[in-house]
């Protein structure tokens, strides 16, 4: 049972300027498994996302992070990322002068250390048509002047160039159509098999239609206070948060 | 590839010098100077003149603190021991080698118009190719192109483009000018491939004071492509060029320069250029080596419809302090120029633009615009832009933008999230910084360029 474990967090506490925002996080996430952690703005789910990946503004102040059986707690994001840890951002950074195709090539060479450029292309050509980012968009600044759609389908574009081990989609549906939505969800679904693992930051019930979860999570206040299977999602859309006690 | 440039600059050939200069400057020394080159009377002449302002003028008291500078201690005059030679074979050993680990051989295969070479203060490798010399073009160095074009010289050298009275160190270039470049194109004549010159200075303590004199006569075209890299020494060391652009009616001449000098090098160069209605100046700047560097490219815009663009690039690394940036005067009506400045400085380094718009009154419907950003990858290092505009005409268009800024941590999260280590996420996001100037480089420069930043970073950051 122990190696269906991909990412195990314990007692997580996180404090963010001084103010602690994660107050105990225990949570267990399987491989073949699509999670989803849902709660109201400020509960903490962003940090918790950001925290897995390893941002420096996050401090942990106690507790450990176990990926693939390995303590990342004090990894730097680039060794988390290695490993195979994926982070979709809410707001994807822009950086001008450097393309993307530029940006996909560097990351997937530290990545990737049989790299191959005639593997490279072929793959950024293929996963560019999943997601339907045409081929000129590749030469463009990363993200510079990107809508919000094209924003998420690069994040979604990058995650199937890295073939990460764990997705974290931190409320990429935000903001989107419903085409893009629905591109980003056949991004999501190329990638996912049972080696895999999807956990999905969202506020509404409408992604998880289009990337089934196995589990829902819900948090409040900085801790995980009660999880569900699937129908769970329906419940929160039909009643909020409210019902839901802390402890 | 990186080896091989860090062993380039990191090598000094056994100094093999006919003649070198004691330290200081004196008028015997400028004398020598006058008669070891056989120049005549005029220009002796003209040497002691602008000693004799060199003598009168102060030092700068703005900018850069040049008090390491000890002039008493540079060696103002050096030749090596080589003869002016048109053939690669005639050039000594030595010497050869280090434009190999320089690249230079290649440079020419690439087919670079032709290959002009300083070493020390004195042009040792001239080639110019054949179908360029048919159309009249003259590529020479300086102190032939006195010889044999005595009269251009006269009309033209530090005569109304830079003049020794513009500051102390224009002086100082004139009283000690040595060696450098000279090109002459004539009318209607468009030299479609890049014209190139390397030139390094390697002697301890060795002053350098090359002169570049371009005429790009009427309805021509011209591309200048002129680098340097100096190797390592210990003691201070001066640069004080002098290059003068005269751009005549309907001309467009491109002059792109990256210096590198070593970091102990005052690089107090001077470059202008004067152009002419419908004519075109547009300079290439970037700064990367030296202690200090204090250069303002200059553009006046003395005929109706002239325009300069300027793109400039700065490198500030540890204990060094790079001031540059353009001056642009509209004197006429419609003139136009824009500037794209960047910035970088890391581990303690300065960078700074400081540049210049004035518009005459009568310049009417001139148009500026001016870009400056600074780019600081740490907390201990500094960027600054110092714009300055003098307006005395309202009929014109103005606009000037300036961002200065850390290399942003959510931004290094974003790359490092990816799977690139800190040092490579810092390396991307300077490329893309630098990537409007980069862009607009010859290509050879541009993969250099990107080389020796990625060098520096490498050597300051990790």
């Amino acid at each position: 049972m122990t190696n269906k474990k991909i990412l195990e967090i314990k007692n997580l506490h996180v404090e963010v300027d001084g103010k602690e925002i994660l107050k105990g996080i225990n949570l267990t996430l399987d491989v073949g498994k699509v999670n989803a952690l849902m709660g109201p703005n400020g509960s903490g789910k962003s940090t918790l996302v950001n925290t897995i990946m390893g941002h420096p503004k996050y401090k942990i102040t106690k507790g450990k992070i176990i990926f693939g059986g390995k303590d990342v707690t004090n990894f730097t994001p680039d060794k988390r990322a290695k490993l195979g840890i994926f982070l979709s951002f809410q707001y994807p950074r822009e950086i001008s002068g450097v393309s993307v195709s530029k940006f996909l090539k560097a990351t997937s060479k530290e990545i990737n250390p049989n790299f191959s450029l005639f593997e490279f292309k072929k793959k950024l050509k293929e996963n560019s048509e999943l997601v339907e980012i045409p081929n000129e968009m590749t030469e463009r600044y990363l993200n510079d002047g990107f809508s919000g759609g094209e924003k998420k389908k690069n994040e979604i574009l990058q995650m199937l160039m890295l073939d990460p081990k764990l997705v974290m989609l931190d409320e990429t549906d935000s903001g989107l159509d419903v085409d893009s939505l629905k591109t980003v969800a056949k991004g999501v679904n190329a990638l996912m098999n049972n080696k895999k693992c999807i956990f999905i930051i969202t506020h509404y019930k409408r992604i998880l239609e289009y990337i089934k979860p196995d589990k829902i999570f819900i948090m409040l206040n900085g801790k995980i206070v009660l999880d569900g299977d699937g129908k769970l999602a329906d419940e929160l859309e039909e009643k909020g948060y409210g019902w839901i006690e802390e402890d | 590839m990186t080896g091989k440039i860090q062993q380039a600059y990191a090598m000094k050939n056994k100094e093999d010098l006919i003649f070198k200069s004691p330290e200081g400057l004196t008028e015997e020394l400028v004398r020598k100077i006058s008669e070891d080159k056989n120049e005549p009377e005029w220009m002796l002449k003209k040497r002691l003149q602008a000693l004799k302002i060199f003598n009168e003028k102060p030092m700068p008291n703005w900018g850069p603190s040049l008090k390491d500078l000890d002039l008493n201690k540079i060696h103002f005059y050096m030749r090596p021991n080589a003869k002016n030679s048109r053939s690669w074979d005639d050039v000594p050993k030595e010497i050869k080698e280090t434009f190999d680990k320089l690249g230079i051989p290649e440079a020419e295969k690439n087919a670079l118009g032709g290959v002009g070479a300083q070493y020390e203060s004195e042009t040792i490798y001239h080639n110019l190719k054949k179908d360029l010399e048919k159309k009249g073009v003259i590529f020479t160095d300086c102190d032939t192109g006195l010889k044999e074009h005595e009269e251009l010289f006269k009309k033209y050298f530090m005569t109304k483009c830079i003049s020794p009275n513009l500051h102390k160190f224009s002086a100082l270039h004139g009283a000690v000018w040595s060696g450098g470049t000279f090109i002459y194109i004539p009318k209607n004549v468009k030299v479609e491939i890049p014209l190139q010159a390397y030139f390094r200075m390697n002697a301890t303590k060795g002053g350098q004071f090359e002169h570049t004199l371009i005429i790009a006569d009427e309805g021509s075209e011209l591309h200048y492509i002129e680098g340097c890299s100096a190797p390592e020494y210990l003691e201070s060391s001066l640069h004080a060029g002098g290059v003068e652009i005269y751009v005549m009616k309907n001309a467009r001449v491109r002059y792109s320069s990256i210096e590198n000098w070593s970091k102990n090098t005052f690089n107090l160069n001077t470059k202008r250029a004067v152009v002419e209605e419908n004519g075109i100046i547009e300079w290439v700047n970037g700064n990367l080596g030296s202690h200090t560097t204090m250069l303002y490219p200059c553009s006046v815009l003395n005929g109706k419809n002239s325009k300069s663009d300027y793109i400039g690039i700065a490198y500030a690394g540890n204990g060094q302090y790079q001031d540059t940036g353009c001056k642009i005067y509209h004197l006429n009506k419609n003139t136009s120029s824009t500037v794209l400045s960047k910035g970088i400085s890391v581990d303690g380094g300065v960078s700074s633009y400081r540049g210049l718009v004035k518009i005459n009154s009568g310049a009417t419907d001139s148009k500026s615009s001016v870009r400056c950003d600074g780019l600081m990858l740490d907390n201990k290092s500094k960027a600054m832009t110092l714009p300055s505009m003098d307006v005395n005409e309202n009929q014109v268009e103005v606009s000037h933008e300036a961002a200065v800024g850390k290399v942003g941590e959510e931004d290094l999260f974003y790359l490092m999230s990816r799977g690139l280590p800190e040092s490579e996420a810092i390396k991307l996001i300077v490329s893309g910084f630098i990537e409007p100037v980069v862009k607009a480089l010859p290509l050879e420069y541009a993969v250099e360029l990107n080389k020796l930043i990625e060098l520096e970073i490498e050597n300051s950051v990790c």
